[in-house]
């Protein structure tokens, strides 16, 4: 058989030169008149072998990573010699794909697929027990299939970790004509790209589980909401919605099911805040992402004021694997009442950055020196901040906290949507904390003034501390904002800003000069 | 900028029934134009039912959405924390001191906008830059540079066969 050559085409392998790369591939694999063709697929998400080239032939699947234009004649010269039955001598030799500890170590259920083929071709999907789930969820009643989101104890995977089988059931149990599914593909938080992956190296998860959704509720309209940061992802969606849809998956009477599902992406433009499913559904309905107050729930009253599912990305494709494999499978996986697998996404300073899905429990100090082998300068790590700019930053002492969302939350931290993002002993905490205020002063909505106003005095104030300005004043009045703002804002974006500025005020205090003053 | 508008009330049709349809008009406008001509802002009121300060309420919202135009290539530095603490602090003032502008500014000649931007989901190869619809990984002080001067070539090729 002809040796498939795989060159992945998702955000950062083309970031990282894939692109020409696969080009100048194709035309050496022509001038050499070697039996092999180069396809383009997703990415694994072992970021830092990317791009990562894999060779399957009948017999085995290779890789090699990371591989740059001028490696190509001698990649091609070890692939030569692999046909021929050799062994192989290279250095960027990797060996089995599967076997390579990074991946063998997890527990890919919704990744499973992620870089196995092109993306968007139906029938690989199809091939790799795709819309399984939703062929089962065809021959069950609405409510048959909340019961089995219920039962996996899935909790959504955004950051708030609200149990996605009672929301559905709110859905389904409020009456309505027009019911929407709407997908919350505004992925903002720094150190997070596993929606992006999916979305990028498996879309028709995404398109399967939300079709499930539409089933379940009684929805027959669904919407992406996906950030414009995205433009690689929002291709890859238009195409295989445009795929599936042809193919009978999405639109009228779907798989013949006397059952309607339309799909639709909808790009964002450019305002964190849209990531909040209040403000996001303000936002799909054509104005300025305010957020709204609850009550009433989207549940009850989403978008355009009708019922409305809205689940992050990789809430949305669990349900397809679910629905798939079983509930009792699913929550098999995890620890205490955070069920399933967590894909945690490996950023910022390290050494192996990428995307780990494993089940719940595993402790962040496993992730970032069992996966990320340590920081990508050498230099030892200082601090880790998780769940985005909202989430705290942790000291070493707290590294060995479990992953799961009740421990996290015991030491006023959040697992949020499981970014984690790595600084080394260069860092400047207190910069950081002027950051967070910083970052909330441009994508606040405006709605809550202790989060409109008090972000852009919170940055006045740090810097009044780190100024040695009147210190021990300023610093009671910067915990009193960042009580006002826990206290008085209606979402996270106000609520949590503080997390992050308190973590670095406790752990990191002499960064802010607190320490060193005393010293003198 | 009547043929501007033209194609704007072309576009105003084609989204108006649409639900929720002023943000993609927007998106349309400035994928057309480059940006949403305040000229236009009337127009897009009366066919989708709104007051003008409404649409431009919707418009000076979002980051993406500009009122004025802009240089032929967006570059957009990430300065979310993954990328800060791989350095992009050092590329956001070497961007800026390099072409001459500060965020939100476009250069003399018209060639670069540059932006902040806060995440472009390439967190574990940081720091990353977006030009255009174009993401790098690991860009450095050098790496930059290039992607800038590669950015000049063809655009400037453009200009002399105008002329």
């Amino acid at each position: 058989m002809t040796a498939q050559v795989f060159i992945p085409k998702d955000t950062t392998a083309v970031a990282l030169g894939a692109d020409g790369l696969a080009l100048k591939m194709t035309q050496n694999i022509e001038s050499r008149s070697l039996d092999a063709e180069v396809q383009r697929n997703g990415s694994r998400g072992m970021f830092w072998l990317e791009p990562m080239v894999e060779v399957k032939t009948e017999s085995s699947r290779i890789a090699f990573g990371p591989v740059n234009a001028s490696d190509i004649e001698s990649v091609l010269d070890a692939i030569d010699d692999h046909l021929a039955g050799k062994s192989i001598d290279h250095p960027l030799y990797l060996g089995e794909v599967e076997k390579i500890d990074y991946l063998a170590k997890q527990q890919r259920l919704t990744f499973k697929r992620a870089g196995v083929g092109d993306p968007i071709c139906l029938s690989q999907y199809q091939g790799l027990s795709g819309f399984k789930g939703l062929a089962k969820a065809i021959s069950m009643t609405g409510q048959e299939i909340v019961d089995e989101i219920k039962n996996s104890g899935l909790r959504g995977r955004g950051g708030a970790a609200f149990p996605a089988g009672i929301k559905w059931q709110t859905v389904l149990d409020t009456p309505g004509e027009q019911k929407y599914i709407v997908c919350n593909a505004d992925e903002g938080d720094s150190g997070t790209f596993a929606d992006r992956l999916l979305m990028e190296s498996d879309p028709y998860q995404l398109i399967e589980g939300m079709t499930i959704a539409g089933l379940a509720v009684g929805a027959n309209q669904g919407y992406i909401y996906l950030r414009s940061e995205y433009p690689v992802a929002h291709k890859i969606l238009n195409d295989a919605i445009k795929r599936a849809t042809e193919a009978g998956f999405l639109g009228s009477n779907i798989c013949e099911s006397g059952k309607d599902f339309f799909l639709e992406v909808r790009l964002g433009a450019g305002a964190y805040i849209c990531g909040e499913e209040t403000s996001l559904l303000e936002s799909l309905e054509g104005k300025r992402g305010m957020v709204r107050a609850k009550p009433p729930l989207p549940a009850i009253e989403g978008l355009f004021g009708k019922p409305t599912v809205v689940n992050n990305v990789l809430t949305l494709g669990a349900a397809a694997t679910i629905l798939e494999q079983g509930s009792d499978s699913y929550k098999d996986f995890g620890m205490g009442r955070s069920r399933g697998t967590l894909a945690v996404q490996l950023a910022g300073n390290v050494k192996q950055g990428g995307l780990i899905e494993l089940a719940f429990g595993t402790t962040l100090r496993e992730v970032v020196e069992g996966f990320g082998c340590g920081t990508h300068s050498g230099r030892p790590v200082r601090a880790i901040q998780m769940g985005g700019p909202l989430g705290a930053f942790l000291p070493e002492s707290q590294w060995d906290t479990p992953l799961d969302y009740e421990s996290f939350a015991e030491i006023k931290a959040m697992i949020g949507h499981g970014g984690i993002v790595v600084f080394d002993d260069t860092a400047d905490m207190a910069a950081q904390a002027r950051f967070a205020m910083e970052f909330c002063v441009v994508e606040s909505c405006g709605k809550c003034t202790p989060c409109r106003i008090g972000a852009t005095r919170g940055v006045e104030v740090i810097d009044r501390i780190v100024g040695d300005q009147d210190r021990d004043n300023n610093l009671i009045l910067l915990h009193e904002l960042c009580d006002t703002m826990e206290l008085g804002s209606l979402c996270a974006m106000g609520g949590m800003t503080p997390f992050p500025v308190r973590s670095a005020l406790t752990y990191f205090e002499e960064d802010f000069g607190i320490n060193s003053r005393r010293d003198h | 900028m009547n043929a501007k508008n033209n194609n704007v009330d072309q576009l105003i049709e084609q989204y108006k029934t649409l639900p929720g349809g002023l943000l993609p008009l927007l998106h349309a406008i400035k994928h057309a134009l480059g940006y949403i001509p305040e000229s236009t802002v009337g127009s897009i009121a009366k066919g989708f039912n709104l007051s003008r300060a409404e649409v431009h309420g919707v418009i000076s919202f979002y980051h993406d959405f500009n009122t004025q135009p802009v240089g032929h290539h967006r570059v957009q530095i990430c300065r979310a924390e993954a990328c800060q603490s791989m350095g992009a602090r050092q590329i956001e003032s070497h961007a800026k001191q390099s072409l001459g502008i500060e965020y939100g500014e476009t250069t003399s000649d018209g060639m670069v906008t540059l932006e902040p931007v806060y995440c472009l989901g390439n967190c574990a190869c940081s720091p990353s830059i977006r030009i255009n619809d174009d993401i790098y990984a690991r860009v450095d002080k050098s790496r930059f540079d290039q992607l800038i001067s590669e950015l000049n070539m063809p655009e400037l090729d453009k200009v002399e066969i105008s002329s």
